[in-house]
């Protein structure tokens, strides 16, 4: 069984890799590389696989809400992604690479008996980003 | 083919198991075990997996899985205290997690048929909170 639960954060960040010259940034991530960044209201599904347990459910509700919160939300929400989370500073803050930024962050001690079978991550309604873990 | 409904209902639920007491239940599903109920807008998309038939080009009649979907999950289901008034629910605790399969077992003998399977429950809860349930073994 797979349990799904959708969470919410909002965060600024700009494309620019600091190797590459000005031109080749701008040609690269067009405006996405303005320098004073944009931001965007980030939707993440967090998928869950497993056996419910002798209390009906995949996972404590709580507990992986807390989680989520502990180890992503309070890191990300309402944060500049490129000065803010240390994942990002040296990598574009690209979705694909903050699926994987926070697969990272929720991999370590992973508490609970269903594994992480599924991050989902939506930029805007338009871009949406799967990575199965 | 993979062909699915989609339906709503709306009802009440207390997540608790009546063997343990108040505040372990509490402490396992937080406000949902407070004791006079709560409800939801449930959501329940059923997912039906076959071919299509070459003489009607359907791989179900979606008036029979609407029909289907209405007595076994709408009509018991619908406006109606879970815990109280719609079995199992009264000794299985009603989580999302065994609503959806509940549901998957009151569908499962109705749709089976042929080569054509039920492939999956999803229950949503919420909007932010949903359930797949394809029929694998559960403890």
């Amino acid at each position: 069984m797979r349990l799904t639960r959708r969470y919410r954060f909002s965060a600024s960040h700009r494309l620019h890799v600091e190797a590459l010259g000005l031109e080749e940034n701008r040609r690269l991530f067009g405006k996405c590389n303005n320098p004073y960044g944009h931001g965007h209201d980030y939707v993440l599904e967090l998928t869950l696989a497993g056996s419910p347990d002798e209390t009906g459910q995949v996972a404590n509700r709580d507990k992986l809400d807390g989680f989520v919160a502990e180890r992503v939300l309070r890191r990300l929400d309402h944060r500049n992604l490129n000065a803010d989370v240390s994942e990002l500073a040296s990598i574009p803050p690209t979705t694909e690479n903050l699926a994987s930024a926070i697969q990272t962050m929720l991999k370590k001690d992973w508490p609970f008996a269903a594994r992480l079978d599924r991050i989902r991550i939506s930029e805007t309604g338009r871009n949406i980003f799967e990575l199965d873990s | 083919m993979f062909l699915t409904r989609r339906a709503e209902f709306s009802a009440s639920h207390v997540c608790a198991n009546p063997s343990l007491g108040d505040q372990q239940n509490r402490a396992i599903y937080g406000i949902a075990a407070n004791p006079n109920g709560h409800g939801h807008n449930y959501v329940v998309e059923v997912t039906v997996e076959g071919e299509a038939d070459p003489v009607t080009g359907m791989v179900f009649d979606l008036r029979e899985l609407k029909q289907i979907l209405n007595e076994e999950v709408i009509e018991p289901m619908d406006h109606r205290f879970l815990n109280r008034e719609v079995a199992p629910f009264d000794r299985v605790v009603p989580t999302t997690e065994n609503v959806a399969i509940e549901i998957w077992k009151r569908l499962r003998p109705r749709i089976d048929r042929g080569g054509v399977r039920l492939n999956k429950v999803r229950l949503f809860e919420t909007a932010d909170l949903y359930v797949d349930y394809g029929g694998e073994a559960c403890d």
